[in-house]
């Protein structure tokens, strides 16, 4: 196995260090929705229950790792060779939203329990940003193969964790006593901004 | 099919204020944090989601009657990422300071749940015409949200506006760092919604009196 991905990718696999920073560097010092504020929308739309944010957490993940993997074979493979680069959002996007919906039958099939829990996920991730930003700043910053998986699983940990501390402190909140206007929305998103300056705390961690 | 049988202007106005897609619907919040620590970049990406998201509208509705059902989602997310790269590469060959911050950002109006809905929604049910007002209603309202949040966040954070100095002094830092931009929707939401409440109190208000004088 070692030597496929090696054989594959041609670089060194023992290059442990750069891959650890990687994966710390996405999920705190640049956390996708605290730092770059991507997939606000499921942010805010599934922390409301703890358990809800769990299952989109792993979903998520899951999900990110696979078309991270996917689009670099993609992208250096084909794209690549042909030229056509100009078309990468577009060839992304059609990716994700093939492997989302295969993921999705496939899982119906195989394990309908799985499914009956995490499949509502899977409908919502097609149109979330992060999980285009993650091939597109893959092919940015011209990641090998490990690179691009360690920054899919740091940027999916990284969103989890901003997931379930939301979802914690939210579902605390539902008691609290609120002026009415910024029931809701207004104060998560104040919420949101007080973690965030918490997390700008990580700034400076370690530089890649 | 159901056609809306709402005047044009009633359509744009509908997109402007009662749906308006960041204060109103909260959806599509990504870029109203993240390019809004400046006038510049909050009035690019708006200009650029009024594009895509009329285009899409008056491509969807002139296709509308060719597009299988069941596999509708993909021909928008193709039509949507083919109108988003137009504007990205426009954009990186003639904008290239704006580009630089917030390209990214451009690239990701493709997974919009704004534009996806509104095709969804309305414009694969209408005509062409009530389908372009709609889509442009939606993309100017967003683009005032986006002037609104950038606005306070410059004037507050810099002390600027459009990178011009206004006001010397100490500005609040906290307004451009990423926390501001969280803080600066929350409350502006706060207040528009104090706002609807208070117009609502007063037509509740009024209407009581009309009764009363009948």
């Amino acid at each position: 196995m070692t030597f496929l991905i090696d054989k594959l990718t041609g670089e060194n696999i023992m290059d442990f260090d750069k891959l650890f920073q990687l994966v710390i560097a996405a999920s705190l010092i640049n956390n996708f929705v605290f730092t770059r504020f991507l997939g606000l929308c499921i942010f805010f739309g599934v922390s409301k229950k703890m358990e809800t944010a769990v299952g989109m957490s792993i979903t998520f993940t899951a999900v990110m790792v696979v078309s991270a993997a996917l689009s670099w074979v993609v992208f250096k493979y084909i794209m690549l060779p042909l030229d056509i680069t100009f078309l990468k959002i577009i060839v992304f996007i059609g990716i994700i939203a093939a492997f989302v919906q295969s993921a999705d039958t496939i899982m119906k099939k195989v394990s309908p329990s799985l499914y009956y829990k995490l499949g509502i996920y899977l409908a919502l991730i097609t149109t979330n940003c992060i999980i285009l930003a993650v091939p597109l700043i893959n092919s940015g910053e011209n990641y090998t193969f490990l690179e691009s998986m360690a920054f899919g699983v740091g940027s999916g940990l990284g969103f989890a964790l901003a997931l379930i501390i939301m979802a914690s402190i939210r579902e605390k909140l539902e008691l609290a006593d609120i002026p009415a206007p910024f029931k809701g929305m207004p104060i998560s998103f104040i919420i949101a901004g007080l973690i965030a300056l918490a997390f700008t705390g990580f700034s400076g961690l370690i530089t890649l | 099919m159901a056609y809306t049988n709402k005047s044009n202007w009633e359509l744009i106005k509908n997109g402007m204020f009662s749906e308006n897609t960041i204060f109103r619907m909260a959806i599509s919040l990504c870029p109203s944090i993240a390019v809004t620590n400046s006038l510049k970049n909050g009035f690019f990406m708006g200009v650029s989601v009024i594009f895509v998201q009329t285009m899409v509208n008056l491509t969807v509705s002139l296709i509308r009657n060719f597009i299988n059902p069941k596999i509708r989602i993909p021909i928008f997310m193709m039509i949507i990422a083919g109108y988003v790269s137009h504007i990205d590469m426009s954009m990186a060959a003639f904008a290239r300071p704006v580009y630089k911050q917030i390209g990214l950002y451009i690239q990701l109006i493709v997974a919009f749940a704004s534009i996806f809905a509104r095709a969804e929604v309305f414009a694969v049910k209408n005509k062409i015409i009530p389908s372009i007002a709609d889509g442009l209603g939606m993309g100017i309202g967003f683009f005032l949200a986006m002037m609104i949040i950038s606005f306070f966040r410059e004037l507050l954070g810099r002390g600027a506006l459009w990178g011009i100095p206004i006001v010397s002094g100490n500005p609040l830092l906290i307004m451009i760092l990423p926390a501001g931009g969280f803080f600066a929707v929350g409350l502006l939401m706060g207040f528009f919604n104090w706002v609807d409440a208070k117009i609502a109190e007063r037509k509740a208000a009024q209407e009581t009196t009309e009764k009363q004088a009948a």
